[in-house]
């Protein structure tokens, strides 16, 4: 059976991690799985862009890690089990990291999420929502 | 003969572990969460199997991307912990039920599952932190484990109905298996939680109650449900739940329903928990 990618488009602000993706994304992740081990995260910390230049990622994705701009890592092929390596690097939980990439601050976030969580009414379509 | 005593499904947000490990489970924030397992653990005291198969899948810990499989099986005597970026959980390793899992594997590949062999395993907090909610912080862990991986990162991710049916060969391989064994499924992770993006931080709380009582009741419909559905409704990473399917699909038809737990939230995440033994077992 083909695979359909483009039943994933629809959702608001959400980037599937599909096998198209992975491929993308493949020298990304694998520099994240490097940071795995204590003496890689020394080294990186120590001096990042050299670190980076390491791996055969392209110079976006290169960007999107020393800006720490997970939306654009996630957008060339980065999955959040992965850049999660980069944020144990600097210290930061889940929590912290992932408020990044929403439209509000980290006690923003964690207000939300102990009211609740996100509602999802408004947050199931991008067409309902008015956007492309 | 080896027997399946029960399933149990729990969430295995990472947070939990640090809690744990932190001595942080009475502050207020968490608090009423482990309260939640309480009951599971005086319960797991009681009826601790000679062998958990923990379904859970892998966060880029053990697994880079050199190698995705859809499922796969670690049959080693015993599993190291991983190492996630913040050094490993000061926890006792895992110890394996070679025996058993080479016959489970075995079988299953002979039903027609192409199951990955795991010689070789480090286990992440998907398997460790349903360890701790059900066990605590013992010394060593009170029962034998068998890690079964699943591919729920990359899309695409095994059909819910591909997992039901791996659940119910399991059963079978298990009930063949001639040694006297209690043996449990666990299904791990969800339930509804998205942690990328602009919609991070979803939870959908009727729509985990509704899969929890479908789980129960009507698995054989549920089974069915498209992965579209798990990612719009429960959030991009609420599709860890077709792991679930797996554990119920171990259990027979019909089941008696033990215990229930949800709570919202732990970290980005809505926890979900149940026991449930197969119907007229106990």
């Amino acid at each position: 059976m083909k695979p359909n990618y483009e039943l994933f488009t629809d959702i608001p602000g959400t980037t599937i991690f599909t096998i198209e993706l992975a491929h993308v994304g493949f020298e990304l992740n694998q520099f994240c799985m490097s940071l795995r081990s204590a003496p890689n995260r020394d080294r990186f910390r120590a001096d990042e862009r050299a670190y980076l230049d390491e791996w055969k990622m392209t110079e976006e994705q290169k960007s999107a890690v020393l800006n720490r701009d997970f939306q654009r890592m996630l957008d060339t092929g980065g999955n959040v089990y992965f850049l999660s390596k980069i944020f144990a690097c600097d210290g930061l939980s889940y929590v912290q990291a992932v408020s990044t990439m929403t439209d509000m601050d980290v006690p923003e976030y964690q207000a939300m999420m102990l009211a609740g969580g996100r509602n999802i009414d408004g947050w199931r379509s991008k067409k309902e929502r008015g956007e492309k | 003969m080896a027997r399946i005593t029960a399933g149990i499904s729990t969430s295995h947000v990472p947070a939990v572990g640090v809690a744990v490990d932190m001595g942080r489970t009475e502050e207020d924030y968490w608090k009423p969460m482990f309260a939640g397992y309480d009951f599971s653990k005086k319960w797991m005291a009681e009826n601790t199997p000679d062998v958990a198969i923990i379904v859970y899948n892998d966060h880029a810990s053990y697994f880079g991307m050199e190698i995705m499989p859809t499922f796969a099986m670690g049959l080693a005597n015993s599993f190291e912990i991983c190492d996630e970026g913040y050094g490993a959980r000061p926890i006792p390793p895992v110890m394996g039920a070679p025996e058993l899992a080479t016959h489970v594997a075995g079988s299953l590949i002979t039903d027609d599952f192409d199951l990955t062999i795991l010689n070789v395993l480090e286990v992440d907090h998907g398997l460790t932190v349903p360890l701790s909610l059900m066990f605590g912080a013992p010394d060593k862990w009170p029962t034998r484990v068998i890690p079964l991986a699943v591919n729920v990162v990359m899309n695409p991710q095994p059909s819910g109905a591909r997992c039901f049916a791996l659940g119910k060969a399991i059963r079978r391989a298990v009930q063949q298996f001639d040694d006297d064994l209690d043996v449990q499924v666990w299904g791990t992770g969800g339930m509804s939680h998205q942690i990328q993006g602009a919609r991070a931080g979803l939870i959908n709380e009727p729509w985990d109650r509704k899969f929890m009582d479908d789980l129960i009741n009507d698995p054989e419909v549920l089974q069915y449900k498209p992965h579209l559905e798990y990612m719009i409704e429960a959030g991009s990473e609420g599709v860890e739940l077709i792991m679930w399917l797996i554990m119920r699909g171990a259990l027979g038809a019909d089941v008696d329903e033990v215990y229930r737990f949800y709570h919202v939230p732990a970290s980005n995440t809505a926890v979900g928990h149940l026991i449930l033994t197969p119907k007229g077992s106990e």
